[in-house]
């Protein structure tokens, strides 16, 4: 499982993430919610060492992770799907996969295993991952990321630029991961209706704080909350 | 007819040099963005180190050998010592260091080896191969030069397509932070790429000293004939470095023997200038399909 803990980021004189205190167990999912430059995209990339924190603590599995170097992270089953979902449009679909493995070695999931639970993908093995829909990019970035066998899934805005029905697809298949793999989720969403809709806990930031954090169902009646921070 | 022929095939040798260089060049270019001018003088450098191998030793080939791994210490060394510190600050801060580092070691190899150029061994005979009656341009160690450049970018190729240490460098070329987040150790991927590159410089050096011989500016025109081919092959591309290398080589030896050796050098800035005004990404840019 995944714990943060009093979490201060600085970008120059703005603080980014302020004082964020989270926990992300085993088998759930957390969506943080928020809009545009409310923190959540700093907070991950805080988690994963993009950025170094100013202060606080992150731990994997009781391992201290806050001041390790990215490529360490990773190797703590950290796995973190960027915004924009960061599909390498050179590689193909393929190449894409195996990269998210190659760090395990012999450990790494096996491809097919990917393709099973994306058959689109394996459809489209051996095109450039170029050639994809924004649907079919989102989940060869996942599909990528659990290559590695990871832990903890850190997504950053998997809803982005996708048809209402695709976001509900995506969603679906997140959820099904955290049941089914027992990964910790931590799911980044400007779309607040549909993170709540699979999320077992729901975290509001704004200016990089923690303003909220509760169940879903308590966010979603909570109507000056909905209206001040979710847009719902 | 023998005259085209003869002049096509030397234009390859001289082109699978410049396409040795652009090699290095690009290696670089894509893996760090920087345009390494000193490149020209860290085979200087190799080359002369197998010069002196090659003399106290006896074997032109235990030199060659120690030329190649001589340029992948270097290459790994430069990047990790020079570049690495520099690697978040501007890209022009790391191309004024090579421009430091090669004047730095034109300086050095002046003062260890002097300023006198000196001849260097061929591979193999260049006296040229002799067809009905008449002696061509195109020598046996030509043949050696074009065969062990088609090897090397064929070993590349291969490295790059077939291995996971490829793929690991070709992921961090294209999109070094997504690379990290898949645990990737991109800087590591860096320091080979150098260390490739500065392979791939060593080797154009041992191949193209007999011909220019050996001092510390020997291989300054060289330096330059490489970078005009891998802008020609759009600087991103190996394959598109090896073309323009072949491309650019069998040009200049047109040039040369139709209209003048002296109008060789003016050839090449023209090649240049059209170049970057016509098809600046290249003749064989990828950039097209990389916007995304």
């Amino acid at each position: 499982m995944l714990k943060v803990e009093e979490l201060t980021t600085d970008y120059g004189p703005v603080r980014a993430v302020d004082g964020v205190s989270l926990e992300a167990p085993a088998g759930t999912v957390t969506a943080v919610l928020g809009a545009n430059g409310a923190g959540k995209t700093s907070l991950l990339r805080t988690i994963t060492g993009l950025v170094a924190a100013r202060s606080g603590r992150v731990t994997v599995g009781g391992t201290d992770i806050t001041r390790m170097a990215v490529e360490e992270i990773v190797r703590r089953g950290v796995a973190h799907v960027p915004e924009g979902r960061g599909v390498i449009a050179e590689l193909t679909v393929e190449e894409n996969l195996r990269l998210g493995g190659l760090w395990r070695r012999s450990g790494a999931a096996p491809v097919s295993e990917i393709y099973e639970l994306f058959p689109r993908l394996d459809e489209r093995q051996h095109q450039p991952a170029s050639r994809l829909s924004g649907g079919e990019r989102q989940m060869l970035s996942i599909g990528r990321a659990l290559m590695g066998r990871p832990e903890v899934l850190l997504l950053d805005e998997p809803s982005l630029g996708l048809a209402p029905v695709i976001v509900a697809q995506i969603m679906a298949m997140i959820r099904a991961l955290a049941d089914n793999l027992g990964l910790a989720v931590l799911l980044v969403e400007q779309n607040a209706r549909s993170a709540l809709s699979i999320a077992n806990r729901g975290i509001v930031l704004n200016l990089g704080r923690v303003v909220a954090d509760r169940e879903p169902g308590e966010l979603a009646a909570d109507e000056q909350l909905r209206h001040a921070y979710l847009g719902f | 007819m023998t005259k085209f022929i003869d002049l096509t095939l030397s234009g390859i040798s001289d082109g699978a040099v410049y396409a040795a260089v652009a090699l290095a060049l690009v290696l670089i270019w894509r893996a760090t963005r920087i345009v390494n001018f000193a490149q020209g003088a860290m085979l200087m450098i190799t080359t002369f180190i197998a010069s002196a191998v090659i003399s106290s030793s006896g074997s032109y080939w235990l030199g060659f050998a120690v030329a190649l791994g001589a340029g992948l210490v270097f290459g790994a060394l430069v990047e990790r010592v020079l570049i690495r510190p520099v690697e978040s600050a501007p890209p022009l801060n790391a191309v004024i260091l090579t421009l430091g580092l090669y004047t730095l070691l034109v300086a050095v190899a002046g003062m260890i080896w002097g300023n006198t150029p000196r001849s260097f061994p061929p591979a193999f005979s260049l006296r040229g191969y002799s067809v009905g009656g008449t002696r061509l341009l195109f020598t046996p160690n030509d043949t050696f030069i074009v065969l062990v450049v088609i090897g090397v970018a064929v070993a590349l190729a291969a490295l790059f397509r077939l291995t996971s240490l490829g793929l690991q460098m070709r992921a961090s070329a294209f999109a070094p932070e997504v690379a990290r987040l898949l645990g990737v150790r991109v800087a590591r991927m860096f320091t080979v790429g150098w260390a490739l590159a500065a392979v791939a410089g060593a080797l154009a050096g041992v191949l193209v000293a007999p011909s220019v011989f050996l001092g510390p500016n020997s291989f300054d025109p060289i330096l330059i004939s490489g970078f005009v081919a891998a802008v020609l092959g759009g600087l991103d591309s190996p394959p598109g470095a090896v073309i323009g290398g072949v491309s650019l080589g069998v040009a200049l030896s047109y040039v040369s023997g139709y209209a003048g050796s002296s109008l060789v050098p003016l050839a090449a800035l023209v090649i240049l200038v059209a170049v970057l005004m016509l098809r600046p990404g290249g003749l064989f840019a990828a950039s097209a399909e990389r916007r995304v």
